[in-house]
């Protein structure tokens, strides 16, 4: 039976969807100079879905409309920095979208729907609210990538992603409609219950090679990654400032609930699974981004290879390695909005700031953007001891837990090479002259973009001290 | 009568999938041979799923289509709007053309 319950269980994501109708709305009556309205608008929504996440959490997993939808720590602490994502998305671009004539209210509505769709995805009880999730932040993506129409590029980004993205949801809901095949039922526990008695075993392994294809398209995995560089070089900034936060957070929550929840006793057939294309990923991700000359293009490639990484963390199907994959994804995402935001914070009307070399001399223009750029790549290369550093480590220890010594082993070395170009973006910064007549590199005077920016990149070093606390969070969460 | 055992429905949604993936990777032609293979797809899925739902004896099977069915519908929307997008930057909605983004 449906009571009032069921709705107050799901507080925060009706109040989302009710509220980004109205935003989608309010901005109807709004005049193009009064846009900042809309702005607001949308970033106190998402603050007070914040509040609602964590104020209305309870400490017991419940679950809401006979199992469709669970509410759990896990799927807290994923919102909460889904929302936090979307909420610096927001503060950082509009700058950069006043100057291109895009700072319109689909961008806020579009963005919106899409985190509804990753709180649905990662609550998901049932085959069903994992697939209509799964569409719903994927479908508004889409249209968000082709959001700037006059760009040669943006559309042809927006293609590819659709069409991959439609490729690997198809794949995942015939690999679904096996296992529905196999165990009779669409309920994720059920399907874990029915996994033991079930007389076509093969069929469900057969399901799962599809489902295990589908997550890895969407963490953007090798050998399925093909869509990430030419969607993060196409897409405007600020959205693939999005594609490079949220898609992976929205990911971890997928993979948790169908393999774990739902085929968790076929571990041992899908990790082996997981830990080969972690393999694939870290060795191309950190070779083919030394090549790159592009810094949207450069980041692609490192995130293929972070993908590896916190594969490394799910191929140890104990809740330490869940708790380290978690807390992986949840650093990356946060380590990427200010690698990003630095470059839309540089770049300026028919200036992208999007080449490595435009960020030449970048130190004595403007020391402090310098600065917290440095941090971010410090971050993500692992240097001790910042925050990045301490999730490389989990990972590598939740894979050697495992018994994949062999793979940590893969991970460090390509976590080496990683370096390199890591390290370059610094050395141009720091050691090299400005070119000449090229864009003054000045950031932007915007004070909320300044201080946004400023407070995500000190709260990376800050996350030093406090790593110990959120890791525990995370184990909580898998309940260790 | 003998009824249509449940592989020969398996089979059938298969070929259809197996011809979907293939034309997906072997058009080079035309983006809309792309959305008709995305749909064609999602119809191999579909079928698999009222099959088994019939032969299961559980309705969730064919509740599951009918959202497959209406998400289909908003996806293509989605692509096809892409599609205008590319003809009016392009003049061609040639697979072949699409090749700026590379390495």
């Amino acid at each position: 039976m449906i009571t009032i319950n069921d709705l107050l269980v799901m507080l925060p994501e009706l109040y989302l969807t009710a509220a980004a109708c109205l935003v989608l709305l309010f901005d109807v009556f709004i005049r193009d100079e009064q846009r900042d309205a809309t702005h607001w608008v949308a970033i106190i929504v998402m603050l007070v879905g914040i509040f609602l996440v964590i104020h209305g959490q309870p400490d017991m997993t419940v679950t809401a409309f006979g199992g469709m939808f669970v509410r759990d720590h896990m799927a807290e602490i994923l919102k909460v920095t889904v929302l936090i994502a979307t909420i610096l998305m927001f503060v950082i671009a509009r700058p950069w979208l006043r100057d291109r004539k895009l700072f319109i209210g689909e961008f806020y509505s579009l963005s919106m729907f899409s985190v509804l769709g990753v709180m649905l995805l990662v609550s998901a009880g049932n085959l069903i609210t994992v697939y209509l999730g799964l569409e719903l932040f994927a479908l508004p993506a889409y249209a968000l990538v082709a959001l700037n129409r006059e760009s040669k590029l943006s559309f042809e980004a927006a293609i590819k992603f659709f069409v991959l993205g439609s490729l690997a949801s198809g794949l995942m809901l015939f690999g679904m409609s096996l296992i529905y095949g196999a165990t009779g039922t669409l309920d994720l526990h059920g399907i874990f219950a029915a996994v033991g008695t079930t007389t076509h075993l093969h069929l469900l392994q057969f399901g799962l090679v599809f489902l295990v294809v589908g997550i890895g398209f969407e963490f953007g995995a090798v050998p399925f990654h093909m869509w990430l560089p030419d969607v993060y070089e196409g897409a405007p900034t600020p959205i693939a400032m999005y594609i490079s936060a949220v898609p992976k957070l929205a990911a971890i929550g997928l993979a948790y609930r169908l393999l774990e929840v739902g085929l968790g006793p076929l571990a041992g057939d899908w990790r082996m699974m997981l830990a080969i294309m972690a393999a694939l990923s870290l060795v191309v991700g950190n070779v083919v981004a030394i090549a790159q000359k592009n810094f949207k293009r450069m980041l692609a490639y490192s995130t293929i290879s972070h993908m590896g990484f916190v594969f490394l963390g799910l191929s140890n199907p104990t809740p330490e390695g869940y708790a380290s994959a978690l807390f992986y994804a949840v650093c990356f995402a946060l380590m990427e909005t200010v690698a990003f935001g630095v470059i839309l914070a540089l770049a300026r009307k028919g200036f992208e700031c999007e080449m490595i070399d435009d960020l030449k001399g970048l130190n004595r223009r403007s020391p402090w953007f310098a600065g917290m750029m440095a941090i971010a790549m410090f971050s993500l290369a692992g240097i001790p001891p910042l925050w990045g550093f301490m999730a490389k480590v989990l990972v590598l220890k939740a894979a050697i837990d495992g018994g994949m010594l062999w793979l940590a082993i893969v991970a460090i070395i390509c976590s080496i090479i990683g370096l390199f170009y890591y390290l370059r973006v610094i050395w141009v910064m720091y050691f090299e002259q400005p070119v000449e007549g090229a864009g003054a590199l000045e950031a932007k005077p915007d004070l909320a973009l300044r201080g946004v920016l400023s407070i995500n990149a000190l709260g990376l070093v800050a996350m030093i001290f406090f790593s110990g606390p959120l890791f525990a969070w995370c184990q909580a969460a898998f309940g260790a | 009568m003998i009824a249509i055992p449940l592989s020969w429905y398996i089979v059938f949604a298969t070929v259809l999938f197996c011809i979907a993936i293939a034309g997906i990777f072997i058009n080079r032609k035309n983006v809309i041979v792309l959305l008709m293979c995305i749909e064609l797809m999602l119809l191999a899925v579909n079928t698999n799923f009222v099959a088994f739902s019939r032969y299961l004896h559980d309705p969730a099977g064919q509740v599951f289509v009918f959202f497959i069915l209406t998400v289909a519908a908003a996806e293509s929307a989605i692509g096809l709007a892409i599609v205008v997008l590319m003809f009016r930057n392009r003049r061609t909605i040639n697979v072949d053309e699409i090749d700026t983004l590379r390495y």
